[in-house]
């Protein structure tokens, strides 16, 4: 059979095979089932950065709070019924003469209860290899020009922590509601590509 | 819960702000210390605390005993000869003990 034969078919690779074959086991020994499966997939899927928002805009009105979360992001993020289980949080926090960008360089590490599924770019070796060298040059490329006036710091994930960034609040938002403010808050800025 | 670590490290051998090296070391297997630091010295940012060694957990054993785990702040500038930024720049990582050693 040749290639043009397959069509759009494509076999299984080793890693989706284990996946399929453990999964079938679990639910024929019971110890999870089909629909607990489906569940819990869905959720992953539709998480998106709410949580980190919502962490983000409480922060903003509440300077105790960001006390509390800088010391222990962990601690902040279950404060807000967020659990973020088996790794410890650091919250990173942006100021005018000081700009935070996270990246893994090793994987694809990444705060996945608080933000969703990282985007492919952050898993790419492109932005992995080069976030760490010549971070004002990534930047630009996400249109976020870094002025020289502020400093940079890159945070590798290499490990057991996950990283959020604490973006600064935007200007003309005085009167926001904590709704309000989560709403301005992107995935981007939390990953401090963006401001 | 069992799988969080702990908070808090009772012998930690570095204290925030003091110098240290990363080993020069290509070992086989699994590790979680980039290449491109290895060498490098830097100033403790934080303990994070005592993790299971990746090390070991890689290859299905226990990681146990845990080891403390460090952020070790670099300056750009010394990391990259070719660094385009301000010399107060930094990259900060994660790094486990064993990896690392008192530097001036």
């Amino acid at each position: 059979m040749s290639d043009k034969d397959l069509g759009t078919y494509r076999p299984l690779t080793y890693y989706q095979m284990m996946e399929v074959s453990l999964r079938e086991l679990l639910v024929e020994k019971g110890v999870i089932t089909e629909a607990e499966v489906e569940r819990a997939m869905g959720e992953i899927g539709a998480r998106g950065p709410e949580r980190g928002a919502k962490m983000v805009a409480r922060a903003w009105l509440d300077p105790a709070y960001k006390a509390r979360m800088l010391a222990d992001g962990s601690a902040a993020a279950e404060e807000l019924g967020f659990e973020v289980p088996g790794l410890k949080l650091i919250v990173v926090e942006n100021t005018q003469d000081t700009h935070n960008v996270i990246v893994c360089t090793l994987c694809s590490c990444y705060p996945r209860m608080l933000l969703g599924i990282p985007p492919e770019w952050y898993k790419s070796r492109n932005y992995r290899s080069r976030v760490v060298r010549e971070p004002r040059a990534v930047l630009e490329e996400f249109g976020t020009r870094i002025a020289d006036e502020a400093k940079i710091r890159v945070h590798d994930s290499t490990a057991d922590m996950r990283y959020l960034v604490l973006p600064m609040r935007p200007a003309g938002t005085e009167n926001f509601t904590e709704e309000q403010l989560a709403d301005l808050v992107t995935r981007d800025s939390l990953i401090g590509v963006k401001r | 819960m069992a799988a969080v670590a702990d908070r808090k490290v009772v012998e930690a051998r570095f204290k925030p702000g003091e110098r240290v090296r990363v080993l020069k070391a290509a070992p086989i297997g699994h590790v979680r210390t980039p290449w491109y630091i290895r060498g490098h010295s830097g100033e403790i940012e934080r303990i994070c605390g005592a993790f299971p060694n990746p090390e070991e957990l890689a290859y299905a054993r226990t990681g146990e005993p845990r080891v403390p785990l460090y952020r070790v702040r670099f300056a750009q500038k010394q990391v990259w000869p070719d660094y385009a930024g301000r010399d107060d720049d930094l990259i900060e990582i994660e790094i486990y003990e064993h990896w690392l050693e008192p530097s001036k």
